[in-house]
């Protein structure tokens, strides 16, 4: 299964896009609209991007009112990502989408590394949506949490059905001339291949902390990149940056993904899912 | 209608500090003057917006400057690579101009010979660093040609008040004062760029007070009613850093580019 991660892919602009995909991520929304952080707002660096967009979206009553509709008619499951800057905006969020029937999932962004914080915990997040909305919930978290594998354990008590793996983590990219940061929010979040085996860790480590189904995330911009995630425990995986590169993505990686599995004679995704953590070598035919 | 291809380059030649990297066109549509293509730079995790300089026949071509890691990758291209080429994206110039005057600064040049083409070789104001720089300008018919200190807006005066509608391209303060000369000036402007197709919010920039995505919104903007149907308007925004990290003097539309780079003219990275 390949999604989008949040934030990547705009589906109403883009929707021959969205369609290639399982499943649709919205941009993280939020109670009220937000503009967004000032330019400059990404930089690209020689392994990856930072990006400080700041949560631009057009609120939940904006989403509601104009653009749910329209990506219903897609076809294409939707997932709604929600932000907040306190556990009762989160709660919010969810008793709202939880009567849209459009929704498929919810996922709770705890990490965005461009905004503040919510002051509560992830758990403690997990705990109030959990409490107004019946629909499959999501946390995803960042990879920068000192005991990550804890905060999953954490996240999965207060009632999460699954985890998104991994946001990006906080980075810095320096004009070369003038040694100033070349994002006007100066701190961005680093996204790209180099967050691969940051991201790999933490889809290893969640998933053995768990069992846990996981959307893996970070970096994949081949099949085989989407094959290792899939080992490491990911039950689906999502694609980021790579969209911005190549809009044919979803496409490319899906008969990428199909010809290493058929290469190492695995029958399906199903068949691959947390096999680094079983004994074995898988033998490529 | 946008599309992404893999084609290969057929040329790649040397214009002044500049280059023509002439790729096959595949089955890509040229798109109107002013639009943009995002090209692959060798090497690099992103494309780099770049406006249509040329459209012969079977071939795109795009004119840019080496100004950052994505550039010069595209600069050193040699006949026979191969680049994703996704386009065309975004909004051109409205053609139906009574009488247009190009105008042009710097690697701003770059969409003006293919407006230039499609508006049957109209009167062309170009404005350049140096003599060497300006080299470029053999590329647009019917041109005047300006080096610093001169500047193009020294001459636009008499083309305005000789009814004469601008349509420009070129570093953000020329395009300022293009503004406060032609307050009706069709003009391309450069933000940094990603995805060009709307996808990664990095190009949001303030259009008539509110925050839009150059890419979807630009990248030529006018003042009254926007181009082919999008939101215009004038304004840009200021970055404190604006003139260090984004603005290499002269870049422009279309080979916006680099790091993410813009559409429209160069950036720096």
């Amino acid at each position: 299964m390949i999604l989008n991660a949040s934030g990547c892919l705009d589906a109403l602009e883009a929707p021959e896009v969205a369609r290639a995909l399982d499943a649709f991520v919205t941009k993280t929304v939020t109670p009220q609209p937000r503009e967004g952080n000032r330019p400059v707002r990404i930089a690209e660096t020689e392994a990856g991007m930072l990006n400080s967009i700041g949560l631009e979206n057009p609120g939940i009553e904006g989403l509601l009112s104009d653009k749910l509709p329209r990506l219903a008619e897609l076809g294409v499951p939707l997932w709604v990502s929600v932000g907040g800057f306190s556990a009762s905006d989160y709660a919010d969020l969810c008793a709202v989408l939880d009567g849209r029937a459009e929704v498929a999932t919810i996922e709770l962004n705890l990490s965005c590394p461009n905004v503040e914080e919510a002051p509560e915990s992830a758990a403690e997040i997990v705990t109030a949506a959990r409490t107004r909305t019946a629909k499959p919930l999501y946390a995803k978290l960042s990879p920068a949490a000192s005991d990550l594998p804890e905060t999953a354990r954490a996240v999965q008590a207060a009632g999460a059905d699954g985890l998104s793996l991994v946001n990006t983590i906080r980075g810095l990219a320096l004009d070369e001339r003038t040694l100033q940061p070349r994002l006007g929010h100066e701190l961005g979040g680093y996204s790209g291949p180099a967050l691969k085996p940051i991201a790999l860790a933490a889809v290893y480590q969640c998933y053995r902390a768990t069992g846990l189904p996981i959307v893996g995330m970070g970096g994949i911009t081949t099949g085989l990149d989407a094959l290792e995630f899939m080992a490491a425990g990911a039950r689906a995986v999502a694609l980021g940056t790579v969209l911005f590169a190549d809009p044919q993505a979803p496409g490319r990686i899906r008969r990428e993904l199909a010809e290493e599995l058929a290469a190492r004679d695995l029958a399906d995704a199903e068949e691959v899912c947390g096999l680094s953590h079983r004994a074995g070598p898988v033998r490529v035919a | 209608m946008r599309r992404s291809e893999r084609l290969r380059v057929l040329a790649n030649e040397p214009l002044g500090p500049y280059a023509l990297v002439r790729v096959e066109r595949g089955s890509l549509d040229p798109g109107i003057p002013g639009q943009f293509f995002m090209l692959e730079a060798p090497g690099r995790p992103l494309p780099r917006p770049m406006s249509l300089c040329q459209a012969p026949p079977g071939e795109l071509a795009f004119l840019l400057e080496a100004v950052g890691p994505g550039t010069r990758a595209l600069a050193a291209t040699e006949p026979g690579d191969e680049l994703n080429v996704y386009g065309p994206l975004g909004n051109g110039y409205r053609l139906e101009v009574e009488r247009p005057l190009l105008v042009g600064g710097g690697i701003g040049v770059a969409p003006l010979p293919y407006l230039s083409q499609r508006l049957g070789a109209p009167p062309a104001l170009l404005g350049f660093r140096s003599d060497w720089h300006a080299e470029a300008a053999a590329l647009v018919p019917n041109a005047e040609v300006v080096v610093e200190p001169i500047l193009v807006t020294e001459q636009l005066t008499d083309f305005v008040r000789d009814a004469h509608k601008v349509m420009a391209c070129g570093p953000e303060p020329m395009l300022e004062a293009v503004r406060a000369i032609a307050p009706d000036a069709q003009l391309a402007w450069e933000a940094p760029m990603a995805c060009g197709y709307g996808a990664c919010y990095g190009c949001s920039v303030e259009i008539d007070g509110v925050l839009q995505r150059l890419c979807i919104a630009g990248p030529v903007l006018e003042q009254n009613g926007g181009t082919h149907g999008s939101p215009v308007g004038p304004l840009l925004y200021t970055t404190r850093r604006r003139a260090d990290s984004w603005a290499p003097a002269g870049q422009s539309p279309a080979t916006p580019v680099d790091a993410t780079s813009r559409p429209s003219r160069g950036s720096r990275e």
